[in-house]
């Protein structure tokens, strides 16, 4: 059997990293789950550089496989085309050193005892850690029948679906219609779950999940699979492409439950019976022919209910959601490839009602609530990322994210409140480029400042030591990795 | 006069990089490419090569890359100049266009995908790329595109005719008499390789693999199909009996809408006592 491309150079740097990696020790949250199958790369023979820029994120070739259901659409996408032993599954987990430290935490004067009263320091922890795992199955079921089923572990092991869901392609012979029923990613500008970036601060994209603090608003963010149903459409490069999506207001609970906030505790309550609605359009030209590569541009937008009290027991023992109030996230996209240079840019406008920026319950019956000092919130953040593509085995990256308040749930609130910036620099590193699994080595730092956050950001989240906000943390994360999936 | 140690060390270490670099020379030779009114690059097209090629047709572009092994129908190899899918004669290169054209469109019915995500950019490069495997592109140009005159009208007389061709022709011993890629000789043939190949199957297939037109059709059988026992027939055919082939030929694709079909059909149920095709009284 042939041996996979993997030069004498990749053989000696392979024999060092162990010694590399007892030298830089790094720990790690579980990160995020993410779609990278070796799977596809096994039934059709393809490398994962074919699909990934570096695996999981998605080349232009990955993005029409993708937006064709998993389909090559050379007649032998069907399963019935492929030997009865192949097995459309992948797993993929991230072992791993990483080093979480985190400033302006409350700490003892004196370690072990509150007698002497409490400070605010520096919390560092590291050592070696697993991450969660990814047990993928995606494929076809038939010609233009596709489906994903994702079962995803924390790093303890305890499982739940990141994604499950059957997607009819091409309806009526036509690339502009597909259909997917189920729980998924929405189809956002820039892909959380195939980004690669993994490290405790820099393992997502914060404008995709941010609630400023005090608020409310139990939806954890565009970020978030949704369960719903998305009708998309592409051209036959994916230079033009929509996705239109009805979800269920549950930020992809199951059971018919929200998430769990300070009001809602119970997190197997029912919510309201409201839809949420996302869309998303962009277009991409080749610059000169292709020869300066090409550039995306899009827009999308979500609107969505959370509900603001119940129905049962004084609406603190949850049967319903009621008193459903909106919110939206908003934005646009700039992106462009080229053969060694990516570049993207993405905002986000975010606005959530009075009801949900406020502890105040809104629409109770015949009570009228005293919402003087309280409006509703909003927001502008994004980030811009750069990338350098060595080859397609050796990738860097570095990124800033920044978020700002326009405007506080609190009448007279410090305005910058809930700000935070966000840098992130990573590399990795695939010793192989193969069609049968995949090995990255990855190096990352890190770093995110917030100010009076405490429901994101930094590695512990705890509540910032300092009595009279605004109180800033700076947290940074440091993270070396042997990422592998088969 | 003896050389000295050092003399005699240099010029050993200037021939070893002589010898490493002329190999490399002579590979990375860029004959350039045209195709799709852009110029590639060679240099270019092998970073592509290596993201999205080598895993089939191999780091030498002989068609033994790591997964060639699983794969059938196996990856072209390169290094033989030998190409399939052509506008040009039997036995001559194909141009810069036909080579961009199958990595556009794919090859329908085997592990080779359409790359029309690509740019045009990267596609014209890897066009260049590919023909530095080969020192056929320097020593040969490629042939003169064959001239596809206009189609002409569709009707029953032409596809009758086109019925007695592939029928003379004996196109049947390999494709059968309904085209199912079931003739009696079916089972004998091998490619330049010497593996086993199956004729097409008219039948089951909506695409060939070089396109879907009745142009693309006509093409096949009047260049041939280098490194397979498809020959060209340009030396049997006129090219009104070619177009004829061409019409008949649509009759035998249940699954492809067509003028012909419709118009077979409604003729074979007022013509019961049509003669079979080929040697097995089971044919059409």
């Amino acid at each position: 059997m042939k041996t996979p491309y993997l030069p004498k150079w990749a053989d000696r740097m392979i024999a060092g990293v162990p010694a590399l990696l007892v030298l830089l020790a790094v720990m790690l949250p579980s990160p995020k789950p993410a779609n990278a199958i070796p799977a596809f790369a096994r039934k059709y023979g393809l490398p994962c550089s074919a699909c990934h820029i570096t695996w999981p994120e998605l080349t232009n070739f990955g993005q029409v496989f993708r937006d064709n259901g998993y389909q090559l659409m050379n007649e032998r996408d069907s399963p019935i085309t492929r030997d009865a032993s192949y097995f459309p599954a992948s797993i993929r987990i991230t072992p791993q050193w990483h080093r979480e430290s985190a400033n302006n935490q409350t700490i003892d004067v004196t370690p072990g005892t509150t007698e002497d009263g409490e400070r605010k320091g520096t919390v560092t922890q590291a050592g070696f850690d697993l991450s969660g795992m990814d047990m993928w199955f995606a494929g076809t079921l038939f010609n233009n029948i596709s489906f994903s089923v994702l079962p995803s572990s924390d790093s303890t092991a305890t499982f739940h679906f990141e994604n499950a869901y059957v997607r009819f392609d091409n309806i009526r012979g036509s690339r502009w219609f597909n259909l997917k029923v189920g729980k998924y990613e929405l189809d956002l500008p820039v892909s959380e779950k195939r980004e690669w970036t993994l490290s405790g601060n820099g393992g997502f994209y914060y404008i995709y999940h941010f609630i400023p603090a005090n608020d409310t608003n139990i939806f954890g963010g565009i970020g978030d699979n949704q369960t719903g149903v998305e009708l998309t459409g592409h051209s036959a490069n994916s230079y033009t492409r929509y996705a239109i999506s009805a979800v269920s207001s549950l930020d992809g609970g199951v059971n018919l439950a929200y998430g769990c906030t300070a009001v809602n505790t119970n997190c197997s309550t029912p919510a309201g019976r409201t839809l949420d609605y996302y869309g998303h359009f962009e277009q991409a030209f080749n610059i000169g022919n292709g020869n300066l590569g090409y550039m995306k541009v899009g827009a999308y937008g979500y609107y969505g209910f959370a509900p603001t009290y119940w129905q049962t027991t004084g609406g603190t023992t949850q049967l319903y959601g009621l008193g459903n109030k909106p919110f939206y996230r908003a934005g646009a996209e700039w992106l462009w490839y080229t053969t060694h240079w990516n570049l993207k840019g993405v905002y986000l406008h975010g606005w959530d009602s009075l009801c949900l920026a406020n502890v105040t319950a809104c629409n109770l019956g015949h009570v009228i609530p005293d919402t003087t000092g309280f409006q509703s919130t909003s927001w502008n953040g994004g980030f811009l990322e750069a990338e350098y593509v060595i080859s397609p085995q050796w990738v860097l990256l570095g990124r800033y994210e920044l978020i700002r308040m326009a405007q506080q749930g609190v009448v007279g609130a410090p305005g910058s409140l809930s700000n935070l910036d966000a840098y992130t620099f990573a590399s990795r590193w695939n010793p192989f480029m193969f069609s049968r699994a995949g090995l990255a080595i990855q190096a990352e730092w890190s770093y995110i400042r917030s100010t009076d956050i405490t429901n994101q950001g930094g590695a512990f989240g705890s509540t910032c030591f300092n009595p009279a906000a605004p109180c800033h943390i700076g947290s940074n994360s440091l993270f070396l990795a042997t990422d592998f999936a088969f | 006069m003896t050389m000295s140690k050092n003399v005699k060390h240099g010029l050993m270490l200037c021939a070893l990089g002589l010898s490493l670099a002329i190999p490399g020379i002579a590979v990375a030779q860029d004959t350039g490419a045209h195709a799709a009114g852009l110029t590639g690059r060679a240099e270019a097209g092998k970073l592509d090569y290596r993201r999205w090629c080598v895993g089939c047709h191999g780091e030498e572009g002989n068609g033994e890359g790591n997964n060639a092994q699983w794969i059938d129908p196996k990856p072209r190899d390169f290094t033989t100049a030998l190409f399939r899918w052509r506008s040009t004669p039997t036995g001559s290169l194909p141009t810069d266009q036909d080579l961009y054209d199958t990595i556009t469109r794919g090859v329908v019915d085997t592990f080779m995908p359409s790359w029309r995500p690509l740019t045009p950019q990267e596609r014209v490069d890897l066009v260049a790329y590919i023909k530095t495997f080969s020192t056929k592109w320097q020593t040969q140009k490629p042939g003169t595109p064959i001239a596809i005159p206009p189609e002409p009208p569709t009707t029953i007389e032409s596809v009758l005719r086109g019925r007695e061709t592939f029928d003379k022709l004996q196109c049947w011993k390999c494709h059968g008499p309904e085209g199912r890629g079931d003739g009696p000789s079916a089972v004998t043939l091998t490619d330049d390789k010497g593996l086993p190949i199956r004729p097409y199957n008219f039948h089951d297939g909506t695409r060939f693999r070089c396109g879907e037109t009745n142009q693309d059709l006509y093409k096949i059988f009047m260049t041939g199909l280098d490194g397979t026992p498809m020959p060209s027939f340009v030396d049997n055919l006129k090219p009104e009996e070619a177009w004829d082939l061409v019409h008949f030929l649509r009759t035998l694709q249940p699954h492809v809408k067509s003028q012909s079909r419709d118009l077979w059909l409604e003729y074979v149920k007022t013509h019961k006592d049509i003669k079979p095709i080929g040697a097995d009284s089971a044919g059409q």
